[in-house]
């Protein structure tokens, strides 16, 4: 396989199978969340739900002063990161050609010096995060499998896209292909992983602000 | 053919002919240097390059044209004026080629099988067009032979092969799917034979002189890259060498063929340019005698020198959509992944209520009696 018919078949088949992957997992998945059904209940609500249970969603994506002191690599690596991942994800103009095609909405890009600064950093953030996540035996003794291989195809798209952007290592075809492939790879492991997070903790937070409030409990 | 004239004609080297066209040994030594550093040769070589295309006889070269669209031949012969470039070109002895010789019909034919006898295992023989193998090859023929049969009768007593544009190359349109003739590049053909492809549609007409250049004075082909392209020539993309490149890396790019970017001049990647994967020299050689190229004139680069460019897309969207329907995909899956949730989702409830139902009531005295 030629480099070019390499670019080809990442662009062309394999998209759409990595596409399809991630799109019928991640329906499944919530759906089964959502139709997991919860018993009525039937005591005098003390509260609303839909306000708690947004609020809850905002107050715990911030982190509390306790939980800052107990580990404050882990929750400003974690922010660097991601944070990181959305600009590059979302603010590069390529990727907004992407989702321009796929979705049909468009929004202003970032001049590319910011979003190369903001993936070297997040890329730095990640190899920290690794390193905190080895050298802390209970960060260490908490990890799978599944963590590590989460985080490497997390990395992965990021250090590509930055050697395609800079055309480094290979020919251009090779590494943009490359970078597409581990994108791929990300869609498709995505239902199946911790990866979910991205919808489920939106979810668990909501649900649990909004038991909390209806039990009067404030947020 | 084979006349003394003929013989005559063979014995004419470049030297002879610059002096009988009036240039002068100064021009020709500045065109040896600006070919050997076209092909990032040593200024050393330049005294080499001359002395070996000076002393050059003309090498026989069979032209042999396929499905192709004359385009690779007007390119190399029309695009630029008379100049030093087309002496290469006139100094090779052209034995056959189908738009440009004189003769017609059988005498063609016979041109060509003479001039295969008489340099047998010493031609260069130059193709372009794709050639069909379907059914036979019936789909493209000359003088009722198939195309295919004819490149390996031609091939087999060549020195070496010289694939000019992108159908001999890579396949090129005969190629693009759904490719109804069985469209094949001579590399796929032939592979007993040194073979360089100067991909392009069409080539830049520097490339295939710089080529010619190297085969005179060395005696061989030049360092070919992964897809048997000369490197010096196909070694940087479009993007690397482009102008418009200091725009793309600081994130100005024209959204429209009219808006105020495209007037400014910025890079032109929205609109489809593929540049950043395309490799050849029209950034530096230009087209044109040095005029222009694609992207200076306010048009994306489509990319025509790398294999089925075709088939990558459309032209004017950019590098970074996939080539397929992400949308339709996007659309179905929901739809599939909608079934089967409520599939999982219905067949979790009927557990969970016949898990219910097995369920029964113990009291205290229940378990009193059982003990």
């Amino acid at each position: 396989m030629t480099s070019v018919e390499f670019l080809a078949w990442v662009r062309g088949p394999m998209f759409q199978i990595a596409v399809a992957i991630f799109v019928v997992g991640v329906v499944i998945r919530l759906i089964e969340i959502f139709a997991l059904g919860r018993k009525a209940d039937l005591s005098k609500p003390r509260g609303g739900e839909t306000m708690p249970g947004i609020k809850t969603i905002v107050r715990r994506s911030i982190p509390d002063p306790g939980t800052f002191k107990r580990s404050p690599f882990t929750i400003v690596l974690g922010y660097l990161f991601h944070i990181g991942l959305f600009i590059t994800i979302l603010f590069f103009v390529p990727h907004i050609e992407l989702f321009h095609d796929v979705l049909g909405l468009q929004w202003p890009g970032l001049p590319t010096p910011l979003v190369d600064a903001v993936a070297i950093i997040s890329i730095f953030a990640m190899l920290a995060i690794l390193a905190n996540r080895l050298r802390n035996p209970v960060l260490r003794f908490l990890s799978n499998g599944e963590d590590y291989l989460v985080w490497a195809a997390t990395l992965l798209p990021l250090v590509t896209g930055y050697f395609a952007f800079h055309r480094m290592l290979f020919p251009y075809q090779t590494m943009l292909g490359l970078h597409i492939l581990s994108v791929e790879i990300l869609l498709i492991l995505f239902p199946f992983t911790k990866l979910m997070h991205f919808f489920t903790s939106f979810i668990a937070r909501w649900y649990n602000g909004a038991a909390f409030g209806r039990r009067g409990v404030q947020s | 053919m084979g006349s003394a004239l003929e013989q005559n004609l063979r014995a004419i080297t470049i030297a002879d002919r610059l002096r009988a066209e009036g240039i002068s040994r100064r021009g020709f030594l500045k065109f040896c240097a600006s070919t050997a550093s076209l092909m990032a040769l040593s200024p050393a070589m330049v005294p080499a390059i001359a002395r070996a295309l000076e002393n050059a006889r003309r090498p026989s070269v069979i032209w042999l044209s396929f499905q192709e669209c004359t385009g690779c031949t007007e390119s190399l012969t029309r695009s630029h004026s008379p100049s030093i470039e087309n002496l290469i070109l006139e100094q090779v002895s052209l034995d056959y080629h189908h738009t440009l010789q004189a003769a017609s019909g059988e005498a063609a034919e016979l041109a060509r099988e003479m001039a295969m006898q008489e340099n047998q295992g010493k031609y260069l023989l130059v193709v372009d067009g794709s050639i069909p193998v379907k059914d036979g090859g019936v789909y493209s023929t000359i003088a009722g032979i198939t195309n295919v049969d004819m490149l390996n009768e031609v091939a087999a007593g060549a020195a070496a092969i010289i694939a000019v544009g992108s159908c001999a190359a890579f396949g090129g349109i005969g190629h693009a799917r759904p490719n109804p003739t069985g469209a094949m590049p001579v590399s796929e053909i032939v592979t007993d034979k040194p073979i360089v492809n100067v991909s392009g549609c069409p080539p830049i007409p520097t490339v295939i002189t710089g080529v010619l250049a190297h085969f005179l004075t060395f005696n061989k082909l030049p360092e070919l890259d992964e897809l048997g392209r000369p490197l010096t020539f196909f070694g940087q993309s479009i993007h690397d060498r482009c102008y418009r490149r200091p725009f793309y890396d600081k994130g100005l790019f024209a959204e429209s063929f009219d808006d105020e970017g495209a007037r400014k001049g910025w890079c032109l990647y929205r609109l489809g340019c593929k540049g950043p994967a395309t490799y050849n020299a029209c950034a530096t050689t230009k087209w044109n005698q040095g005029t222009s190229f694609p992207i200076e004139a306010g048009h994306p680069c489509l990319g025509c020198a790398e294999p089925d460019f075709w088939d990558m897309g459309s032209f004017y969207r950019a590098l970074s959509i996939p080539t397929e329907d992400t949308t339709r995909t996007l659309v179905y899956g929901v739809g599939t992944g909608a079934v089967l949730g409520a599939a999982a989702a219905a067949m979790a409830r009927s557990r969970k209520s016949k898990a219910k139902a097995l369920h029964y009531k113990v009291s205290v005295s229940d378990l009193e009696e059982s003990s």
